[in-house]
């Protein structure tokens, strides 16, 4: 059984964010690009699945910007993965085409077993490419996973709403969608660095996927910083003043209480 | 590709036979703008809850009052939900922006070949559909502009419209949504085990009290949790001490962890770092307790108190009782 992954580089959370001056977009100039932190989950399962023994091999796949997402593809390749695709797109590709991209990327390598992704990407926080990429692959899904019993069907734990737990069983081929907490992503070895820098990576085209701007749903626009807060106001006095203070402020003041 | 709104079908989840106040505040949204109103109701009481929305500015109600759909499955809903889309003829559809709806959504999207967007924080109707999210986690937000013909589908974030009374009686048309095909299935819900707490979620909470590294120890967590019973607040944690172990991750507030939006946010011992910032700004009131007042949680905070955690939250924790009494 062969396994994809399917990754994003973003920029990492601890990047300020700052704007482009036409308002159309972020400003990426000096930032830290990272894998995407839900795929990390994604990927170590996958490595885990296949070293058990229940997978032939691990493929990753990007949609992106290839002079940088190809990092991204090579950090998969040093935690374990054995080979990488890399769909070249432009920065601003919506999940539509980022879907429909990683489908046609994915038919056209053959036969698949299992399709990890992570939750979520922390850059646009649709959460919406996983179960699109599954629609088009016409295989079932579940998300937000935290716990992965793989036989020859698939039990996935799922935390859904209020602590509640759900266990989700899917007919293999089907497409997982990790949350933190599936297991804990090893960091990529020396040697696993070494070998990910020989391999080659596979390039492909949206051209030559026949994924057009047609294909496009959806677009931002007209970026905006928050609002500036006004200044803290500050409590000050002892703990039972600061308490007191506290709580008629919010009854009166704030009325939230 | 006309963004004009003239028919709008509303998503609603049911709990306890009655409809979450998500939908309501997004029929609420719909009724002033005058438009033209169909609701999806799923799961057993859906007929009855049906019956109540005539108040609420909605015409005709699609009802499936059954009970399997009264657990999510991704594919029976997928199924069952494109086809109502389909055939209400609506150019927007909009439901709050709930896992069930998170995960669904996307799917039903590309099955019709449209556009889903989740996590919306702004949204009008009249004069047009214009839509509002955050980016990395509330950093920056943007406009979104839909490029498909097919029905929109907008998700919007609990919590940020306001939810109007019901008024009038108006008739809602039933027309039934058909069972669902439960054969053949490739998803199944084997088992499902309900959480503890019977509290709302982060992302619906109202109030939320959340705790960090300056609680030293697990232990001290209690702190939280007694605090936030004293306000009816759910409870929420910094990524440090979720990564340390000392609770589970769904109470992870943050870039990764939830986003939240709640009209009262108390962070306590939590310093601030950028990725928790970054998923609880949006926040209407934020009070931060901390005994660093160069902490950067205090940008963010309307009201700060610098102190001993320690002292202040069991004070605290008093007031706020003596509030609710």
């Amino acid at each position: 059984m062969k396994i994809f992954v399917c990754v994003k580089q973003v920029p990492d959370t601890e990047t300020k964010i700052k704007l482009k001056a036409d308002a159309s977009g972020i400003d990426t100039a000096g930032i830290k690009w990272v894998m995407n932190p839900y795929d990390e989950y994604a990927v170590e399962e996958a490595v885990k699945t296949r070293d058990g023994g229940k997978a032939s091999s691990v493929t990753v796949v990007s949609v992106g910007p290839k002079s940088r997402a190809v990092e991204t593809l090579r950090t998969a390749l040093a935690m374990g993965a054995d080979e990488a695709i890399v769909v070249d797109a432009p920065e601003d590709v919506d999940s539509a085409m980022t879907a429909k991209a990683l489908a046609a990327a994915i038919k056209g390598e053959g036969e698949f077993g299992l399709i990890m992704t992570g939750k979520l990407a922390i850059d646009d926080n649709l959460a919406s490419v996983s179960q699109m990429l599954a629609e088009h692959l016409a295989i079932p899904h579940t998300t937000v996973v935290s716990k992965l019993e793989q036989g020859d069907l698939l039990l996935a734990e799922r935390e859904v709403e209020g602590g509640t737990k759900e266990m989700v069983q899917l007919t293999k081929p089907a497409l997982i969608a990790a949350n933190k907490g599936l297991n804990m992503p090893r960091y990529p070895s020396l040697p696993g660095i070494m070998k990910a820098k020989k391999k080659i990576i596979k390039e492909l085209t949206l051209d030559g996927l026949a994924v057009t701007t047609n294909d496009a749903r959806t677009k931002h626009l007209n970026f905006q910083l928050p609002p500036e807060k006004p200044p803290v106001q500050q409590i000050t006095g002892d703990a039972a003043t600061q308490s007191k203070t506290l709580a008629t402020l919010l009854r009166q003041e704030a009325k939230v209480l | 590709m006309s963004n004009q709104v003239s028919k709008v079908l509303v998503f609603a989840e049911i709990s306890n036979g009655k409809v979450k106040k998500g939908a309501l505040e997004l029929l609420t949204a719909a009724r002033a703008a005058s438009l033209s109103t169909q609701i999806v109701l799923l799961g057993t009481g859906a007929k009855a809850a049906a019956g109540t929305m005539g108040g609420w500015g909605v015409s005709e109600a699609f009802v499936g009052d059954n009970a399997a759909f009264d657990q999510y499955n991704p594919e029976v809903f997928a199924e069952s939900v494109a086809g109502i889309i389909k055939d209400s003829g609506a150019d927007t559809v909009l439901a709050s922006s709930s896992l069930l709806a998170r995960d669904l959504f996307p799917r039903v999207a590309a099955r019709l070949g449209t556009a889903a967007v989740s996590d919306c924080t702004e949204l009008a109707l009249g004069g047009g559909l214009k839509v509002r999210r955050p980016m990395y986690s509330g950093k920056c937000s943007a406009e979104v502009s839909f490029l498909s013909a097919g029905p929109k589908i907008v998700l919007m974030r609990a919590n940020q419209l306001p939810v109007g009374e019901p008024s009038g009686a108006g008739q809602v048309a039933i027309k039934d949504v058909p069972a669902p095909t439960t054969s053949g299935l490739k998803t199944l819900i084997k088992e499902v085990l309900k959480g503890a707490s019977g509290k709302l979620d982060l992302t619906e909470a109202n109030i939320i009290v959340s705790g960090g590294r300056g609680l030293k120890e697990a232990a001290n967590f209690k702190l939280i949790e007694t605090l936030a019973d004293s306000c009816g607040a759910t409870v929420g944690a910094s990524r440090a001490i979720v990564d340390a172990g000392w609770v589970s991750h769904s109470m992870q507030v943050g870039q990764t962890g939830k986003t939240v939006a709640p009209s009262l946010y108390i962070a306590v011992g939590i310093s601030g770092a950028i990725q928790h910032l970054a998923g609880m700004s949006g926040s209407r009131v934020i009070v931060a307790i901390n005994k660093d007042a160069n902490a950067p949680i205090f940008q963010k905070a309307t009201y700060g108190l610098v102190g001993d955690l320690f002292e202040i939250v069991p004070l605290l924790t008093e007031e706020f009782k003596a509030l609710h009494s």
